[in-house]
C-alpha cells in the first residue's frame, strides 16, 4: 500500500520512533487493478454500481470544469477534490433521503450526490449566498468553514434524530487537519456518551494544505481514535467506492439500531490544490504523488476497469455519460450565469426572524444611497 | 396569590413550565442535572422532566453550544447552560460563526432557535475568571440577540420569551442578583418582550440607563443625591441589550437633557458607547451636557479583594450626575 510505506517512513523519519507500530488495516474490497479481494455477490446491486461510477463522473466533471472557471475569472476561490470521489460519493450513497449531511468546503461530491443542485454549487463559488440553499426537503447545510466545527452539529441533529426516532442519520465530513481541533474530540466524546446515530467520515487526503500528515499528529491513522472514546472505527481505502459503500452501510445500519456513532477514515488523496489560490508543488514533491495516485489508484479508473470485466461498461456507454454530463453542467452554469446580478439590500434580510429597528434603517440608509438604475452610490 | 420569589426560583419556574408546556425544549450543560446547576437554577427539573430532558453534559463548551446548534436545526429548542460567561470562550467559534449566522447563510431555511443561559458578572467574591462582563463581544455580532433580566420578575418572563424567540438568544443572568432580593413572581407563564426597555423609576433631571445588577447600585446613587440636591433622575433597565430599545432611550434623553450610562463592563467599546453614540445621532440637540459613561476600568476583571474598586459604586455614579448636573 503505497500510503501505509509513505506514513512509515515519514513517521520514522520525522520522530525518530520505530516502525513496527501496528496500523489499523485498510478495508479493501477491490484493488487498483479491479480485482475483487471480498466477495460483494448480493452485497452490492450493479445497477448501483454503474450509478456510483455515473456519479463519480459527474463530480469530477464538475469540479473540472469549476477549475477552469476560476481560471477565467468567473467564479471565485474554489476548493477541488479531485481524487477523492469514491469517498464522497459512496459515502453519500449510502445516505437515505431524510438524512443529514454536514459537509466542508471540498465535500462537492457528497453534496451533489445527496441532492445538492449544480446551480447552488455554481452560485456558492460565485459568492452567492443562495448557493448555500438546498432543494426542499434535503437536510444538507452549507459548507462549514471553521474546521471541525460542524462535527458537533452533525451530532446535535443525531441527538434530535435519536429523540424523535424516526431513523434517520447524521454524517460529518471533515479532513485529517480537523481531527487537531477540538471539536473534533468533543463530537466524538458527545457522540459516544449518548450513543448517538451519527457518523463521522474523514477523508484522511494526507496534507491540511501544506502540512502532512504526519506533521498533523502523533498517531499514524485517525481512525484509533475511535478506540480513545470507545466507538466504533474503520478504515477503509477511500479511493475504493465499494469499500467506502459497504464501511458506511454497516455504520448506518449500527446507528439505526441505535448502537451509535462511527469514526470512518477514508484514505484517499487530492491531485490539486487546497484551493484555486495555492500551489501544491510548493509543499509537496507534486508530481511524484499525484503520478502514483494517480495512475495506480485512482477511483474512477479502478472501477471503470471492473465494470469493463464485468461488462456492465462501455465505450459507448462512457461516450453517451459524458455527452450527457458536458450539457448538464454547461446548462447549469449558463443558467447561474444568466441570473440578474444579486441584490445587494438582500444582505439585510434573513439576519433575524423578524427585522430589528437598526437593520431596517440601515437597509433605508442604504436604499437611499442607490442611484436612479438602483446602482449603489 | 402572593408568591415572592429570588430571581433563582423565577428562572427555574421558567425552565419547569417551558419544559413542561413543549416537548421541544430540553436543557444541556455542567452539572445541571443531578447537582442541579453550580447556582441550583435547574435544582429538581432533572427528577420532574427525566435524564432526556435535561442532561448533564461533558465538560466541553464547544460541545453543548455545538451539538445545541445540532438539536435546534433539527426541531429542538434547546436551552445550553455555561457556568460562567468567561467559560463560554472555548464556545466562541460556534456562537459568532454559527448560531448567529445559519439563517442569513441559509436565506432562512435552516435557523437555531436555542438559548444559552449563562451566569454574568462581579459582586459575588467568585474566584478569578468568574465576574467578567463581556456582553459586548455578543452584541457586536449580527443574528444574535442578548438580554439581561434585573429582577425576578423580568427574568421568568423574558426566559419563556426566549426560548420561544425564533433566534437565538444568549441570556445573561446576573449573578449577583440571583438571591439579592424577592418580589412577587406570577404562577401563570406570562412573557416580558424582547427589545423593550423597562422605565424603572420617573425623573426630570438626568435619565440613568443601565442594566444587570447596576440597576440596583444605579437606584442608590440616585436616591441618595436626590435627598442630597433634589435632582430627579430617570432610571431606565434595558433589559434587551440587542436589539436595544431606541425609542425608550431618546424619548428619555429628549425629556431630561441628560444622560448617564452605568455598565460594569470594560469601558472601551462598552456599549455605552454606542448608546451614547445613539443619543448624538437622535437627541443631540436636546443634550445640555455630554453623555456620561460610568463603568468597569479598561483592566482584567482583578481578583475579589479588588472587586468592589473595579465596579462603578454608588459614589463614582453621584460623582458622574453631579458632572453632569453641573457641565
Amino acid at each position: 500500500m503505497l500510503i501505509e510505506k509513505d506514513m512509515r517512513a515519514r513517521a520514522a523519519a520525522l520522530t525518530g520512533r520505530l516502525e513496527d507500530v501496528r496500523i489499523p488495516e485498510l478495508f479493501q474490497v477491490i484493488t487498483p487493478d479491479g480485482e475483487v479481494q471480498q466477495g460483494i455477490e448480493n452485497r452490492i446491486d450493479p445497477a448501483l454500481m454503474v450509478r456510483m461510477y455515473e456519479q463519480m463522473t459527474r463530480a469530477r466533471a464538475f469540479d473540472r470544469k469549476a477549475v477552469i472557471l476560476q481560471r477565467q475569472g468567473r467564479i471565485g476561490t474554489y476548493a477541488p477534490f479531485e481524487g477523492q470521489e469514491a469517498a464522497q460519493v459512496g459515502s453519500a450513497l449510502a445516505l437515505k433521503e431524510g438524512d443529514w449531511m454536514f459537509p466542508t468546503y471540498r465535500d462537492h461530491a457528497a453534496i451533489l450526490t445527496h441532492g445538492q443542485t449544480l446551480e447552488n454549487l455554481f452560485l456558492y463559488w460565485m459568492g452567492r449566498m443562495e448557493g448555500c440553499m438546498c432543494p426542499a426537503g434535503k437536510n444538507i447545510l452549507p459548507p462549514s468553514v471553521p474546521i471541525a466545527t460542524q462535527m458537533l452539529h452533525a451530532a446535535g441533529a443525531a441527538w434530535a434524530n435519536k429523540i424523535k426516532g424516526e431513523g434517520a442519520i447524521s454524517i460529518a465530513y471533515f479532513g485529517d487537519g480537523a481531527t487537531s481541533e477540538g471539536d473534533f474530540h468533543e463530537a466524538l466524546n458527545f457522540a459516544g456518551v449518548y450513543q448517538l446515530p451519527v457518523l463521522f467520515f474523514c477523508q484522511n487526503n494526507g496534507y491540511a494544505i501544506s502540512v502532512p500528515f504526519q506533521r498533523q499528529s502523533a498517531s499514524r491513522t485517525i481512525v484509533q481514535r475511535a478506540a480513545a472514546y470507545d466507538i466504533p472505527g474503520i478504515r477503509v481505502d477511500g479511493n475504493d467506492i465499494f469499500a467506502v459503500w459497504l464501511a458506511v452501510r454497516e455504520a448506518i445500519e449500527r446507528a439505526q439500531a441505535g448502537r451509535g456513532p462511527t469514526l470512518i477514515e477514508a484514505v484517499t488523496f487530492r491531485y490539486g490544490a487546497h484551493t484555486t489560490a495555492d500551489d501544491p508543488k510548493k509543499y509537496r514533491d507534486q508530481e511524484v504523488l499525484a503520478k502514483e495516485w494517480r495512475e495506480q489508484r485512482d477511483p474512477i479508473e479502478r472501477l471503470q476497469k471492473f465494470l469493463i470485466k464485468k461488462e456492465l461498461w462501455t465505450e459507448e456507454k462512457e461516450q453517451v455519460l459524458m455527452n450527457k454530463l458536458t450539457d448538464e453542467i454547461e446548462a447549469a452554469f449558463a443558467k447561474v450565469e444568466a441570473l440578474p446580478k444579486t441584490r445587494p439590500v438582500d444582505m439585510f434580510d434573513h439576519v433575524y426572524a423578524d427585522v430589528p429597528w437598526h437593520i431596517t434603517e440601515q437597509r433605508q440608509e442604504f436604499l437611499s444611497l442607490q442611484d436612479e438604475e438602483g446602482g449603489h452610490v | 396569590m402572593n408568591r415572592k420569589f429570588t430571581m433563582i426560583q423565577a428562572i427555574t419556574e421558567a425552565l419547569d413550565q417551558k419544559l413542561a408546556d413543549d416537548p421541544r425544549v430540553m436543557l444541556l450543560g455542567e452539572d445541571i442535572g443531578v447537582n442541579g446547576g453550580v447556582f441550583r437554577a435547574t435544582e429538581g427539573l432533572l427528577s420532574k422532566h427525566g435524564a432526556e430532558r435535561v442532561v448533564d453534559t461533558p465538560l466541553a463548551e464547544s460541545g453543548i453550544i455545538g451539538s445545541a446548534i445540532g438539536l435546534s436545526l433539527n426541531g429542538m429548542l434547546p436551552v445550553a447552560e455555561i457556568q460562567f460567561l468567561s467559560f463560554i470562550y472555548p464556545a466562541f467559534e460556534q456562537v459568532v460563526s454559527h448560531a448567529a449566522r445559519l439563517r442569513h447563510r441559509t436565506r432562512g431555511q435552516f435557523t437555531t432557535p436555542l438559548v444559552i443561559r449563562t451566569p454574568y458578572g462581579a459582586g459575588i467574591r467568585g474566584p478569578e475568571l468568574h465576574s467578567e462582563s463581556v456582553e459586548t463581544f455578543f452584541v457586536h455580532t449580527p443574528g444574535l440577540k442578548v438580554v439581561v433580566p434585573a429582577t425576578p420578575y423580568d427574568a421568568k418572563g423574558l426566559l419563556i420569551s426566549a426560548i420561544e424567540d425564533p433566534d437565538p438568544v444568549l441570556f445573561l443572568e446576573p449573578t449577583r442578583l440571583y438571591r439579592a432580593f424577592k418580589e412577587e413572581v406570577p404562577e401563570e407563564m406570562y412573557r416580558v418582550p424582547i427589545g423593550k426597555a423597562r422605565i424603572v423609576e420617573e425623573g426630570s433631571d438626568l435619565s440613568i440607563f443601565a442594566w444587570g445588577s447596576m440597576m440596583r447600585t444605579a437606584q442608590l446613587a440616585a436616591k441618595q443625591i436626590a435627598q442630597e440636591k433634589g435632582w430627579s433622575c430617570e432610571i431606565i433597565d434595558l433589559r434587551s441589550l440587542y436589539p436595544l430599545d431606541l425609542d425608550t432611550i431618546i424619548a428619555s434623553v429628549k425629556k431630561t437633557g441628560r444622560a448617564l450610562i452605568v455598565h460594569e463592563a470594560h469601558k472601551t467599546a462598552g456599549l455605552g458607547a454606542e448608546i451614547t453614540s445613539l443619543i448624538n445621532d437622535e437627541a443631540l440637540i436636546y443634550l445640555k451636557a455630554p453623555v456620561k459613561r460610568i463603568t468597569g476600568y479598561d483592566v482584567p476583571v482583578p481578583f475579589f479583594t479588588l472587586e468592589d474598586s473595579y465596579m462603578p459604586t454608588p459614589a463614582r455614579i453621584r460623582q458622574g450626575i453631579i458632572d453632569t448636573m453641573q457641565f
